[in-house]
């Protein structure tokens, strides 16, 4: 069973998996083609392998509506992302096929976009997404050991998800509220001047959510 | 809402509102900005509301939810309009005291005062404050004055009569002359002349043009832009329609960041209620002329706040920047004739076209004119948003408006210009702040950045902080940019592990020169700017790193260590327990001992020693085995 999806490639495992999470949303995991140069990554208790999700219709027509928002063209593909993004949670790989295919350009093209910009996740977030701020002036201000707490705590490294797939850990540069540096983010809401030691409250407050 | 089809129907709906707001006889301003949104003002926001409105109150005082007062620091923030009573760090708790004691009887409450860190003093009237008494509001003029979220309130405080002004009085080629006049430079970081560029692209002809506004904001610790759009995004459409109208553009783009939730909201909110009312739209004022705006989403990549790069981000492809020429002016978004602002640059436009070029010209420096907004941050007593004339001194920032340095401790330098810039010293505290002077002093205005350290801040570890984030932000299309940060980088980092040699100071100097001579756009020819200024102005500190591997402030990990005082210590085993690496060992009741070798310097045992027998010692140890290394 895949407990999470991750970023970096540990092992090169290919072999045919079942993810329960995916599947209430109607998605099939396929065997990978030894060929393909596309895929996500998931983690399982063996160890990470590559998979191909095979989208549901439904979430097909969904990407696809997307695009027709914007008149399938393509100088509108990042609005087409974001909005795609928006809708799905993350950019896995078959998902940036559906939108290549509608805007009429290539995989590789839409794949180029998608990794230029920051923005933009091909893995799914935790769905308490922790956001560290180390802007500078969070930064003079200790955010570096803030980050390190959290990554202790929960024992993943930055642009990962929690096993339980509640949180994931990511950094981002200035939210704007310098004055309660530093400042960590748990979704939408905003935490000021935390310090290592406030670290295991801010996850205990999620823990059984 | 009715349409306003001219500049008499503008007015005389300003004649309209001002006299319902005249029913009101007492207003509070309550800040809706980030920073304290996120300090609980939208609660604090709604008690006032209910409980004005049980006592019958709600006909007699206003509240208003403002854009960031600028104070973030003491936020919430509350301001009692009628006898400038500025109270901070308000909670919603306070808000039944509030109505009780001021409102009602008129007696202000002590405790939700600003106390001033210089003088120790209590300061009620806000005029009287350090922080503020420096300040020139003009770019921020409305932020904590007016509901973002209303255009009325933006229209009482003269919005759109600077667009009317235009429309009915002046032809473009006027327009463009008087920002020319004004001396008004370029608030995104360049410079450059906003009028000159405006009649740049005015006299390229095409069947279309477009204004773009420059929201992207990617210095990574500054948020003035964000503060604007957040606190009056009603100037920057005006701004932005004045120049669709004297370049002959009819389109306009904000290009902003995705990461801007809020910013965002009110934008699109301040848009649509200017479709409403025919602000935007086909026949402004019904003078003939047509201009409307769009948004388009930037995604976190800071290369594309340069202005070809962003230009072909809203193309949607990836952000990277091209030669110029051609310039924007002449071929920009999808190749047509493009003039490119900053947020900051246009909030200024409405307020020039109102009270004139030589009212504008009159303040700041012979060769920069007006204010400028900073986000002045760090080791500093007052973090806020500050607007100050050109001219003024680092000395007056830090020390007055800025409230001196935090916990009483030491100023070493102050960074500007973000990335791109670099760190000024005590030296410096006494320069007019201008683009010129910052310049020639080793650093640049930048966008607005301002970062204060003090002694426990690493010099190195601050250049290496900025290069970090330029590696990680290069887009890679040339090689000195892609490669050569890269390369200096490791070698900061080498230095903060006390593995640099002299032979690194020097190729951290030619590389630095490299990179900046060959690189394309401007983030790899500034990008060295962080470590030639703190090798220039604090080469000692880089040497004692080097040499005597040491770091004075204690913050590169690699030169300290702990140790257990035997005098001190008496035996109490609490730090061998909590040691996560097993590195302390020692018997009861005696002295204990770290193995150095094994310790990872978590400081874990420094706060757990209830006898202050562990302390940390700023050089690297010097393991008897290995020798002097
Ligand atoms: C790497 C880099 C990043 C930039 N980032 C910004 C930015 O975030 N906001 C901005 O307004 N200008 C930024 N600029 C400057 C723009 O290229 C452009 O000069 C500016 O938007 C023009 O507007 P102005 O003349 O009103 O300042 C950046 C430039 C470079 C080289
Ligand atoms: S200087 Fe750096 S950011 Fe600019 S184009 Fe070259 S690689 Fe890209
Ligand atoms: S905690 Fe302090 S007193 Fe106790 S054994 Fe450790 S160093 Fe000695
Ligand atoms: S600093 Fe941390 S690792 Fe080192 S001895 Fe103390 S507790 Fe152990
Ligand atoms: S740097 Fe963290 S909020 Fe500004
Ligand atoms: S957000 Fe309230 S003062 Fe800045």
């Amino acid at each position: 069973m895949i407990s999470k999806i991750i970023s970096e490639e540990k092992t090169n495992i290919i072999e045919e998996v079942n993810l329960a999470s995916k599947k209430e949303a109607g998605d099939t995991i396929q065997k990978l083609d030894k060929t393909a140069t596309m895929y996500t990554y998931a983690s399982t208790e063996k160890g990470n392998v590559k998979v191909k999700l095979k989208l549901s219709d439904e979430k097909i027509k969904k990407i696809q509506e997307i695009c027709q928002l914007f008149n399938n063209e393509a100088g509108e593909l990042i609005n087409v992302l974001h909005q795609t993004q928006h809708a799905l949670g993350y950019l896995p790989a078959e998902v940036q096929e559906v939108i290549a295919h509608s805007l009429n350009v290539s995989t590789a093209h839409v794949y180029g976009v998608v990794t230029f910009y920051s923005y933009f996740t091909m893995i799914p977030k935790g769905r308490f997404p922790i956001s560290i701020c180390t802007g500078t002036a969070c930064y003079v201000r200790g955010a570096e050991k803030v980050l390190e707490e959290f990554k202790r705590q929960l024992g993943i490294v930055v642009g990962e998800t929690s096993a339980d797939g509640k949180f994931s850990l990511s950094c981002l540069r200035c939210v704007g509220a310098c004055g309660l540096a530093p400042v960590v983010l748990v979704g939408e809401k905003v935490y000021g001047r935390v310090s290592p030691d406030g670290v295991k409250a801010i996850i205990e407050a999620y823990k059984d959510k | 809402m009715t349409k306003v089809t001219s500049l008499a129907d503008l007015k005389k709906m300003k004649e309209v509102l001002d006299a319902e707001r005249a029913k009101y006889t007492k207003h509070l301003h309550v800040c809706g900005g980030t920073g304290c949104h996120a300090a609980q003002s939208i609660g604090l926001d709604a008690n006032l509301k209910e409980i004005l409105a049980d006592k019958g109150l709600n006909q007699e005082v206003q509240v208003t939810m403002t854009g960031c007062f600028g104070f973030c620091e003491k936020g919430p923030i509350v301001k009692v309009v009628h006898d400038n009573t500025f109270y901070t760090e308000v909670t919603p708790k306070d808000a039944r005291d509030i109505v009780d004691e001021h409102i009602v009887k008129g007696s202000k409450i002590n405790r939700l005062l600003y106390t001033d860190p210089v003088t120790n003093e209590q300061v009620s009237d806000s005029q009287q404050m350090g922080f503020y008494k420096k300040q020139h509001r003009i770019a921020l003029r409305n932020c904590g004055a007016i509901n973002p979220e209303n255009i009325e309130d933006s229209i009482i405080n003269d919005g759109y009569l600077a667009l009317g002004k235009v429309l009915t009085q002046l032809d473009a080629q006027q327009t463009i002359d008087i920002i020319k006049k004004s001396g008004l430079r370029g608030r995104g970081g360049g410079g450059f002349p906003t009028g000159l560029k405006w009649d740049i692209t005015s006299k390229v002809t095409a069947d279309q043009k477009y204004v773009v506004c420059n929201a992207d904001e990617g210095d990574p610790g500054a948020f003035m832009d964000r503060a604007i759009l957040e606190g009056d995004p009603h100037s920057v459409i005006e701004a932005m329609a004045i120049c669709g109208y004297s370049i002959g553009a009819s389109i306009g783009l904000v290009y902003i960041r995705a990461e801007y939730p809020l910013a965002i909201t009110r934008l699109k909110m301040a848009i649509n209620q200017a479709r409403e009312l025919g602000l935007l739209g086909k026949n402004i004022l019904g003078k003939g002329f047509d201009f409307d705006i769009e948004l388009r989403y930037g995604a976190g990549a800071f290369v594309c706040g340069e202005e070809t790069a962003l230009i072909h981000s809203m193309e949607g492809l990836r952000g990277e920047p091209t030669f110029k020429p051609p310039f924007p002016s002449v071929s920009g978004y999808l190749g047509k004739p493009t003039n490119v602002n900053n947020v900051e640059t246009f909030a200024n436009i409405p307020v020039i076209i109102n009270n004139g070029a030589e009212w504008f010209a009159s303040i700041g420096t012979e060769k920069s004119k007006g204010t400028k907004v900073f986000a002045l941050a760090g080791k500093i007593n007052n973090v806020g948003l500050i607007e100050v004339p050109m001219g003024i001194t680092l000395r007056e920032i830090i020390f007055e408006i800025g409230g001196g340095i935090k916990d009483g401790k030491k100023f070493k330098a102050v960074q500007t210009g973000g990335p791109s810039g670099g760190c000024l010293t005590e030296k410096h505290l006494d320069t007019p702040i201008d683009y010129d002077n910052l310049v020639e002093v080793g650093s640049m205005m930048g966008s607005g950045g301002m970062i204060v350290l003090d002694e426990d801040d690493c010099m190195v570890s601050v250049a290496k902080f900025y290069l970090d984030f330029i590696v990680e932000e290069s887009c890679g299309k040339c090689t000195p940019c892609r490669i050569g940060n890269k390369r200096l980088y490791e070698i900061l980092e080498k230095i903060t592990q006390g593995k640099g040699t002299m032979e690194d100071m020097e190729r951290l100097k030619n590389l630095s020169s490299v990179i900046k001579d060959t690189s394309l756009c401007g983030l790899g020819q500034t990008s060295p700017n962080p470590v030639l200024s703190t090798i220039q102005n604090f080469k000692e500190e880089y040497l004692e790193h080097i040499i005597d591997k040491k770091c004075r402030s204690g913050q590169c990990k690699a030169l300290l260590h702990y140790d257990i005082e035997a005098e001190l210590c008496v035996g109490c085993t609490a730090c061998k327990r909590c040691c996560p690496v097993n590195a302390i060992t020692g018997d009861k009741k005696q002295p204990h001992v770290i193995n150095q070798d094994i310790c990872i310097k978590c400081g874990a045992c420094e706060e757990k020693c209830a006898f202050d027998a562990i302390s940390i010692k700023l050089e690297k140890k010097i393991h008897t085995e290995h020798g002097n290394d």
